[in-house]
């Protein structure tokens, strides 16, 4: 009977269940989705993080910052290979902020670029276009940290 | 196994309020790095994200803000050993692993790997 009824409507009735059963399947939203992607992708990236660090004071008997140290360093090495090899860059297109705000957002902003101005030469290209985005992120963090150490020199909070 | 639970969930909540702000903002990637380490930095000196890293460990460590936990940390430590010059070679010390790693890594790869033509989406 169904099947019957669904013959009889019009061209614009059909289009307009159909832009309804769109809506139901499609994500709700673009923000819902991007924050699922980014947030598994992110959540991922520092277990791994945290999985060196262990390793690292399990096996090498490293300090607790020294650990840290050692999941940072391996974390912008892996990022880097991926950049090279155009793995992080898909990686990236599907997980956008989870791939940004963990240290491998800024590891990829300093190798990716220092790749790609290769050709404008090893001095102004790789040398210089490097810090386009780490420059600002480098002047903004190291700046506030060190009025934070002033700050902490004179009120001893 | 509860620790990585913790890991996963704070590191990727950071990552959400990152993407969140992307999406609501249009603010660029570059913008977000700044604000986070910015952020970082501020929260660290207010003592609010000294027990987000007991809790979470590298959910806390590894984004960004904890680069900027790291360069306040040092600092303050810096200030601690050796008076008002620590405050300049705090920061950097403490997070010198992070950045020469990818100074480094970033001009190794540029020698031994061609860029990719990029695909615009």
């Amino acid at each position: 009977m169904d099947q019957n009824r669904n013959n009889t409507l019009s061209h614009k009735e059909i289009m307009q269940r159909y832009a309804e059963l769109v809506k139901k399947f499609t994500p709700k939203s673009k923000l819902a989705q991007g924050c699922l992607r980014s947030f598994w992708v992110g959540g991922s990236i520092c277990v791994l993080g945290q999985a060196i660090a262990d390793i690292g004071a399990a096996w090498l008997k490293l300090t607790s910052t020294a650990a840290s140290s050692l999941a940072s360093v391996s974390l912008v090495f892996l990022t880097a290979l991926l950049t090279g090899i155009g793995v992080f860059d898909r990686i990236a297109r599907y997980a956008g902020a989870g791939t940004v705000v963990p240290i491998t957002g800024f590891a990829n902003a300093m190798v990716s670029p220092a790749m790609e101005f290769k050709p404008e030469g090893w001095v102004l290209g790789t040398g210089a276009k490097m810090f386009t985005i780490a420059g600002p992120v480098l002047v903004y963090g190291i700046s506030a940290s060190v009025m934070v150490g002033i700050l902490y020199h004179f009120i001893r909070w | 196994m509860l620790m990585y639970l913790k890991v996963f969930l704070i590191g990727g909540l950071l990552c959400v309020i990152g993407e969140a702000i992307i999406l609501k903002t249009k603010l660029t990637a570059a913008r977000i790095l700044v604000v986070y380490i910015t952020a970082g930095v501020i929260l660290s000196a207010l003592g609010l994200y000294g027990p987000l890293v007991r809790f979470a460990g590298a959910g806390a460590t590894v984004p960004l803000t904890g680069f900027g936990h790291a360069l306040a940390q040092g600092a303050i430590a810096g200030v601690q050993e050796m008076g008002l010059l620590g405050a300049f070679t705090g920061g950097l010390t403490a997070t010198a692993g992070g950045i020469a790693a990818a100074i480094f890594f970033g001009f190794l790869i540029a020698i031994f790997f061609k860029p990719k033509p990029k695909d615009y989406q």
